[in-house]
């Protein structure tokens, strides 16, 4: 505060007013306004594509806005980059880290600073001081690649916390934690918040915003629909102004009706991880029901990608008889020949894996569904028959596309999904492996996407979901199993597992009992 | 006023088709003040360089004689590039090619047969091929980067070359300069135009653009490539094999480059020496770029680049300028091509700033 | 074998090595930014060049380097607008970049075929280089094989101990992440990809003034390919990019020397193919181990970035 100059009327933190922000076929925001004030934890609430993160990379200096102004501290400011973000005071935790896995703990730290100083001992002290205190304990030596998704994202808040922030803005961050760190998580926000630090807390989860914030604003298509304090809202009231339609629940036919024959067997996979810096699998086993939807819960980086490699074929195994498809040995088979045994996969990733963005949609549907629908002619291809097979998958999913001949990339990362699924799902898989199935997709292509699965489950066949979100296992799943460092636990009926005992799981209850305990103590 | 750029949602085909031809133009300007700075009158040496090569029949049909190993070659290359697979060496197997067909040419110096053409055709597209299988094999076994392997090869096949033509292959009755025998007649191409130079091999490589154009679009195989070059992860989801694309895309242009060597030293050579080509297989890739690594395209750049051979000749005959020249215009229209890839992502849009109050 | 042949072999092995070493070292920084500029054999064609001819104009070895140096750096500069500014593919720009070089080399060089140039001299300390073994081995090279050691000394300590280093180093990891923390990813990659020029131009200029004092046609004969190699083998840390140039100039020296021992029945020729051949082997041996090169590789390698405003 300037000297002789009481606070009479506390400015807000941060104030946005009429922020716009327009990119090539999409209005991200449009004319947003609210305000932080100093010691609020503020949740910036609204689904995939709402263009939560685009608001905040302007409050970080990463994009402009097109119109509007952003005010702080009672102020008008201009924030051409990160660097005068940072000196303001404003501190981001990114969804998706902005870290450089081959370096140390201490040059990622000192990058995400402007003035780290000369001495790298004195900043490694500081690093271990701050971690501590705020009971994020972080080693200043280890690599980045080393680090569980937790502890990186530690890094990320500990590089914050070294400059003193007065507003922390968090961009999904419970969305790669247990359950167990995200308690962790929210003592650390809550010291902060007791500091006066002003917390820009940014989910699509509403239990979690009802226990942190303390107010919430709406956004939808860009635009900001609702304010409110979420303590005196329900999680299905502000849901409702989330999605801005009725909470649509999928249709689940009764658990433990009867499954099938074992139609997927994995036993005593053991897999080399295939990025430089990921884990091995360990010795798998998994016999996955016709009839049934098995769960894989699990944080990010822990084999999920190549245990569904492994399942798909697009890495063999060491032995044929490690992967079986109703009783045949396959470990050792093509993704093309396991597609013909009726093992259809969706890959996480849309973009470049489960579709090629620069071709055609008609292109795309050959590209997986060529072989077992019968697209080729004597080594040609039936373009006709593909292009049919694309504007049923489009009709059917409620794709919203041009037409076949639109490029995959520039559908939306929903109604993409929405293809992919329904592209191997109406290929009739007796086996569908699914990977985070509704991952950034906005509520009602997810619930579409869902209530495929459910229903495809139905007609018998088997499926096997390996997502994050652990409330979309609970919703879907008969059994749940959770991977960790590359391990499987044995499969639970999700009906009867509770929540903490998953979380546990994810975290490897065998991991580290003494970290967690530093942690709650502090 | 100012411009902004924005990112296409989807790639413009009508800009992917346009560029070539922006480029070409922007070359030609850029041409203008090359020879002025080389001190030579501008308009006359474009003129020279660019359309002197029509006004005759020998110039016409030069033209085709020079285009003809480039779009065999290039054909091969777009393959290749489209799976993201950098052959850079077609240099060198087109040399191996040449010395292989060759080598059947003067095997069968002293008899005379129809067999012997198709023999020497077939010996060329094994040669290359074969050498070709070098890069492939450390590629696919070893995992060893294919541009600067293939491009070492280029230098040794050179060499292997010149070992062959100071020595063994080395014509007897030749005052001792490294060359072999001249070929019979039926180790020689047969003209098609009349006395021109052109020969069966231009024919030819009209046939392999348009097999390699069916092969691209319309077959798996085409689909294949295609896939693994614009998203090599969804290849493999696809049960695409890497491997074995890896192999035909590299032994196929092997083959049509080791082809192209035979052709050139049994039609427009007609004897082995140790220069074979001017740098046809390394133009081959700038011929396959600006065909958009299209087979029909590459016809067309395949034209236009044995025109700037036959410019750069003819601008060193009529106007004394050091054929280097064509290297700079290849090089030029090159690099105008790729920046004006630009344009096939992104738009330019000129944005009038908003009023400012004051 | 005479102590004088030992010491003439050495000599000869720290002159290959050395335009090697310059050009790799500079591609290395190119590298480690994330950016990969197959187009060292365009830029040193140029720089040999200009280095040459400037050289021959002004009389002045100095303004030659000067000049090969800037002129490296103006290809480099070509590369970078395509390929930061314009987004264009990194293999196609920089194989555009060597045909323009060799082209442009060529043409420039046209007047230049036969034209002498005096060595550049060697920098000659009074007593040191006087010297038996030591004075010649140590102390008698001219400045640019002084340079390039220096040169890799100074690019060791930038990319380890300062705060520029450790952000070129984090572009070359992850772009997408050094953005949004707010560092300008195109403009420190550009800075890199001059300093690659730079050098580039430096290693042409020492082809052409010290290594063979005189303008040929294609001169580099592939050093430059060779020198990306170097840069793999080296796995992208400045000291073993200087032993990997040493080794290479041993394997150029090795074949010089087996043809001037009398007639083995080889020709000269086979014994030529041997610096290409021992590039094929090296990358061959450090792509063949089941984690080299993946892990130690700049993440962003060769991937254009562009990022939204």
């Amino acid at each position: 505060m300037e000297p002789g100059h009481d606070v009479v009327k506390e400015h807000p933190r941060l104030e946005l007013r009429g922020i716009t922000k327009a990119f090539p076929g999409v209005i991200a925001n449009s004319d947003v306004g609210f305000e932080v004030a100093p010691g609020e934890i503020h949740a910036l609430l609204g689904e995939n594509g709402a263009g939560k993160s685009t608001l905040v990379k302007q409050i970080y200096g990463i994009l402009k806005p097109d119109a509007g102004e952003i005010v702080w501290d009672g102020r008008e400011v201009d924030i051409p980059n990160p660097h005068t973000a940072r000196a303001l005071g404003i501190g981001m935790v990114f969804q998706h880290f902005s870290l450089f896995e081959a370096m140390t703990v201490l040059e990622n730290v000192a990058l995400g600073m402007d003035d780290p100083g000369k001495d790298r001992t004195a900043l490694a002290k500081r690093i271990r001081d701050v971690s501590e205190s705020y009971g994020l304990p972080l080693d200043p030596a280890r690599e980045v690649h080393t680090l569980s998704v937790g502890e990186r994202q530690r890094i990320e808040i500990v590089r914050c916390l070294l400059q003193s922030p007065r507003l922390l803005v968090m961009d999904e961050p419970t969305s790669v934690l247990t359950p167990q760190e995200v308690g962790k998580l929210f003592e650390t926000l809550r010291k902060l918040k007791a500091e006066g630090c002003s917390i820009l807390y940014i989910s699509h989860k509403l239990n979690e915003i009802k226990e942190l914030c303390d107010a919430a604003t709406i956004l939808r298509g860009g635009k900001v629909v609702a304010a409110c304090d979420p303590k005196a809202e329900t999680a299905r009231s502000m849901a409702q102004l989330m999605i801005g339609a009725e909470f649509r629940s999928v249709a689940r036919r009764e658990a433990g009706k009867d499954t099938g024959p074992v139609r997927l067997t994995l036993k005593g996979l053991n897999m080399a991880p295939e990025m430089a810096h990921g884990v091995p699998l360990k010795n798998i086993h998994l016999a996955l029901r016709g009839g049934e939807i098995l769960g894989i819960a699990g944080v990010a980086g822990n084999g999920q990608g190549d245990l569904l490699a492994a399942i798909a074929g697009e890495r063999k195994a060491a032995s044929a008889d490690t992967v079986t498809i109703d009783g045949k040995a396959v470990g050792r088979s093509g993704p093309a020949a396991r597609r013909k045994l009726g093992l259809c996969t969706v890959p996480e990733e849309r973009n470049g894996h489960g579709a090629v963005p620069d071709m055609s949609l008609t292109d795309n549907a050959m590209l997986s569904a060529h072989k077992r629908m019968g697209f080729l002619k004597a080594g040609f291809l039936d373009k006709g028959k593909s292009r049919n097979f694309a504007a049923e998958v489009i009709k059917r999913f409620d794709v919203r596309t041009p037409g076949t001949e639109t490029a995959a990339g520039s559908l939306s990362g929903g109604n993409l999904q929405k293809f992919i699924v329904g592209r191997e799902i109406l290929q009739k898989p007796e086996i569908l492996v699914v990977a985070q199935p509704t991952w950034g997709v906005d509520a009602a292509a997810a619930a579409t996407i869902q209530q495929a699965l459910v229903d495809l489950a139905a007609t018998g066949s088997a499926i096997l979901v390996i997502s994050q979100d652990l409330d979309e296992l609970l919703t879907l799943s008969d059994r749940i199993a959770v991977i960790n460092a590359g391990a499987l636990s044995d499969a639970m009926p999700a009906a009867t597992v509770s929540v903490e005992e998953i979380g546990l799981l994810m975290g490897g209850i065998h991991g580290s009992p003494e970290d967690a305990h530093a942690k709650g103590a502090a | 006023m100012a411009l902004k750029i924005e990112a296409r949602r989807q790639i413009s085909t009508r800009m992917l088709y346009l560029t070539p031809f922006i480029a070409v133009a922007a070359t030609v300007v850029a041409g203008f003040f090359v020879f002025m700075i080389l001190g030579s009158d501008p308009v006359e040496s474009l003129y020279v360089f660019f359309l002197s090569p029509f006004e005759t029949k020998y110039g016409f049909s030069e033209l085709c004689v020079k285009a003809a190993p480039l779009i065999m070659i290039a054909i091969g290359l777009a393959l290749g590039y489209r799976a993201n697979i950098w052959n850079i060496g077609a240099e060198g197997q087109l040399t191996v090619g040449a010395v292989c067909g060759g080598a059947v040419a003067l095997a069968f110096w002293d008899e005379a047969g129809i067999y012997i053409l198709p023999l020497m055709a077939l010996a060329g597209l094994a040669g290359g091929a074969l050498y070709a299988a070098i890069p492939a094999f450390l590629k696919t076994r070893f995992n060893v980067n294919e541009i600067l392997t293939s491009l070492m090869l280029t230098y040794v096949a050179t060499l292997f070359l010149s070992v062959l033509v100071f020595g063994p292959l080395k014509d007897p009755q030749g005052y001792n300069f490294p060359q072999s025998r001249m070929f019979t007649d039926s180790a020689t191409l047969p003209i098609i135009w009349e006395e021109t130079r052109l020969h069966l091999g231009f024919v030819v490589a009209l046939a392999i653009a348009v097999a390699g154009w069916v092969l691209l679009s319309r077959s798996i195989i085409g689909f294949q490539i295609r896939t693994l070059g614009s998203a090599p992860a969804a290849a493999r989801y696809a049960g695409f094999d890497r491997t074995r694309l890896t192999w035909f895309c590299l032994m196929l242009t092997g083959a049509l480059a080791g082809l192209a060597g035979t052709f050139e030293v049994s039609g427009p050579i007609g004897q082995l020496v140790p220069n074979i080509s001017p740098g046809y297989g390394f133009t081959a890739i700038i011929v396959a770029f600006l065909g958009r690594l299209h087979p029909l395209g590459i016809i067309g750049s395949g034209m236009l680049m044995a025109l700037s051979y036959m410019g750069g000749e003819n601008a060193q005959i009529n106007l004394g300028l050091p054929q280097a020249v064509t290297g700079v215009f290849q090089g030029m229209l090159l690099f105008f091509l790729l920046a004006s890839d630009f344009l096939v992502r992104y738009r330019v849009r000129v944005v009038k700033p908003a009023v400012e109050g004051i | 074998m005479g102590l004088d042949t030992i010491l003439a072999m050495l000599l000869t092995v720290i002159a290959a090595a050395t335009p090697l070493l310059l050009a790799a070292i500079g591609e290395l920084v190119s590298e480690k930014a994330g950016v990969l500029n197959l187009g060292v054999e365009g830029m040193m064609l140029v720089g040999a060049v200009i280095a040459f001819a400037t050289t021959v104009g002004t009389g002045s070895p100095a303004l030659g380097i000067l000049a090969a140096m800037i002129g490296g750096m103006v290809m480099a500069l070509a590369f970078g607008v395509l390929t930061l500014t314009l987004m264009a593919n990194q293999v196609a720009t920089g194989l555009a970049l060597t045909i323009f070089g060799i082209g442009l080399s060529s043409l420039i060089g046209a007047d230049y075929i036969g034209t002498p140039v005096d060595k550049l001299a060697s920098l000659s300390i009074p007593g040191l280089s006087d010297l038996p073994v030591i004075g010649p081995l140590i102390f008698g090279h001219d400045i640019l094989v002084y340079l390039s050691v220096a040169i890799t000394v100074a690019v060791a300590w930038f990319l380890k101990k300062t705060r520029a280093g450790l952000i070129l180093r984090a572009v070359g990891e992850s772009d997408l992440s050094a953005h949004s923390i707010g560092y300008d990813v195109i403009r420190v990659r550009y800075f890199a990809v001059l300093f690659g020029g730079l050098t580039a131009g430096l290693a042409g200029a020492y082809l052409s003034l010290s290594y063979t004092p005189m303008w040929v046609e294609g001169m580099t004969a592939g050093r430059g390919w060779i020198a990306l190699a170097l840069v793999a083998f080296a796995s992208w840390r400045p000291w073993r990019v200087l032993g990997g140039a040493y080794i290479f100039g041993g394997v150029t020296i090795l074949q010089l020397y087996l043809q001037g021992g009398g007639d083995i029945g080889i020709p000269a020729q086979v014994m030529n193919m041997l610096p290409y051949l021992a590039t094929i082997i090296v990358l061959t041996v450090i792509s063949a181990g089941p984690w080299r090169g993946r892990l130690d590789a700049p993440a962003c390698l060769g991937k254009p970035f562009r990022p939204a405003s």
